[in-house]
């Protein structure tokens, strides 16, 4: 049997203008934006989709009648990709778009925002979102590894100089930071600072994706996905965030290590390691989490992410620069979807060499992933140059 | 340096379901509770209808000793809305039957926390009018 996606590729990307408020958007026009962008990117016409991906994707399909078509309901990053192309594989669609956007929806920010305090009768009460769900995993791999917030720090202040450098992220220009920078910022919940944390802002993102046997119709370089994968432990924010918190599956995979089974398969299906890929385009909801994810795929040993982050390999011109457009801390968290595909937008920029800033020169190999270890939920995907 | 109390502000409030309202009776009665396996005697929390451990559907309620000790914390000053008064100090604590539980540290200062501190369960009343009592835990004299 060939590799499953040896006949998909992705063609066409497109992020909107990202900002802290888009005057005169709501989250439909936004996302329809992106949609244009993207298909546009492709080199494609509206009328040549015929698989749409998520709820706002559809009012796509609605508005410029290419129905009847293939639809999914898949909303999160990752996964809607893995879906979309497994309705090309299969024969369900040829072109499918994916497209999400999010504007308007948080605005008064006496409250965090809302896709970050889901309500459930154990957590609400107790003050719990997203970053106190975080820091209940950092807490604990600090106390068993000795893992350091002075390398927490270092993980933000890569990340934020990488959109500090980025004229479309929100906070280009807002550097450069240092470690000792993020220390000084106030504390969120320990041991997050401020710029250990995501930021909201607003924006919408949109892929297309097409058979391999069609790219010579497209616009730009044709990317392939090499292998993916998801791993969960259940729904995010509605118990307790256990490192040590086990399934049946297998008995080292505890929910500290989501995400490692998903890498192990991604690597299978692409015969590659660790060692292969050239730009990790990791999901950065707190500067703890690529610390953990560096371990959970076997960048390093249980433990030594701390260490490893400090070791030189993380920022540009490193051996695996990571988040390299600024990510959720610097270019953009649109909302509960929009930057959970953003790394995969960003993914396939490096490979066809077209990034504006902190472009890594030669990468033929991106790991993209979304979601962490105090959701749950962590989602990878491996892209290439070369079709698998 | 600020002494960790209960929330007294308007805070989401949970509304128990038909498998947690056991649970929630225990409170209002000062008794924490969790499920029990009669094939496999592992202890599942949060209420469930399957064993986490065997996936029996034997389980049973039976009661905590309400001790435990901190598993992890993480101390919060950006509050998750403007009801809640910080810092608060979330907890997980592991209960000594082998489950564990999602709730505040009250009752000492807050920088008084630490992983490996023995606890133990006190409960709370929202002081609305509601009938929630909620499990908070504070430090083992």
């Amino acid at each position: 049997m060939g590799h499953p996606f040896r006949d998909v590729a992705i063609v066409g990307v497109h992020n909107t203008k990202q900002a802290r408020v888009l005057e005169g958007h709501d989250s439909q026009s936004i996302a329809l934006e992106a949609a244009l962008g993207a298909i546009a990117d492709a080199g494609l016409e509206p009328r040549d989709i015929d698989g749409v991906v998520g709820g706002i994707a559809s009012n796509f399909l609605f508005q410029s009648r290419i129905g009847p078509a293939w639809r999914s309901m898949s909303p999160l990053g990752i996964p809607a990709v893995i879906e979309g192309a497994m309705a090309i594989a299969c024969g369900l669609a040829n072109n499918v778009l994916i497209a999400t956007g999010e504007a308007g929806s948080y605005r008064q920010h006496a409250s965090t925002a809302p896709w970050t305090r889901p309500t459930n009768e154990f957590v609400a009460a107790y003050g719990m979102f997203t970053a106190a769900e975080f820091a209940l995993m950092a807490r604990r791999h600090m106390h068993m590894y000795g893992t350091t917030p002075e390398s927490m720090a270092h993980v933000a202040a890569t990340i934020r100089n990488n959109g500090h450098v980025n004229p479309e992220a929100v906070y280009f220009g807002r550097g450069p930071f240092t470690a000792a920078d993020v220390l000084e910022s106030r504390m969120v919940a320990d041991p997050f600072h401020l710029l250990d944390c995501a930021m909201t802002s607003e924006g919408g993102t949109a892929l297309v994706l097409t058979r391999a046997d069609r790219t010579e119709d497209t616009a730009k370089l044709p990317v392939f996905l090499l292998g993916g994968g998801t791993d969960h432990f259940g729904p995010s924010y509605q118990h307790p965030p256990v490192w040590d918190l086990g399934g049946v599956r297998r008995p080292d995979l505890v929910a500290g290590h989501v995400g490692r089974r998903a890498a192990e398969e991604a690597f299978a299906a692409a015969g590659l390691g660790p060692s292969d890929v050239d730009v990790c385009e990791f999901y950065d909801p707190f500067s703890f989490e690529l610390i953990r994810q560096f371990e959970a795929f076997g960048f390093c040993a249980e433990g030594e992410g701390g260490d490893y982050v400090m070791s030189g390999v993380i920022e540009p011109g490193g051996r695996h620069p990571i988040t390299t457009d600024g990510g959720t801390m610097s270019f953009s968290h649109g909302g509960a979807s929009v930057q959970l595909f953003q790394r995969v937008i960003r993914g396939v920029q490096q490979l066809r060499g077209e990034c504006i800033s902190s472009q890594v020169h030669g990468a033929e190999v991106a790991m993209c992933t979304g979601g962490g270890s105090g959701a749950l939920f962590t989602d990878v995907l491996l892209l290439g140059k070369d079709r698998p | 340096m600020s002494l960790l109390v209960p929330q007294a502000g308007d805070i989401p409030l949970p509304q128990p379901g038909p498998l947690s309202e056991p649970y929630w009776q225990g409170c209002r009665e000062g008794v924490l509770r969790f499920q029990r396996c009669l094939d496999c005697s592992a202890a599942t929390h949060t209420p469930a209808l399957l064993c986490a451990a065997c996936a029996s559907r034997s389980l049973e309620w039976v009661e905590s000793s309400g001790q435990g000790e901190i598993y992890s914390w993480t101390r919060v000053w950006r509050p998750v809305t403007p009801a809640f008064v910080t810092p608060y100090v979330p907890i997980i604590v592991a209960m000594d039957e082998g489950w564990f539980i999602l709730s505040n540290l009250i009752g000492c200062e807050d920088d008084a926390v630490a992983i490996g501190q023995r606890v133990e369960v006190v409960f709370h009343h929202s002081g609305g009018s509601d009938d929630i009592f909620l499990p908070y835990f504070q430090l083992v004299p």
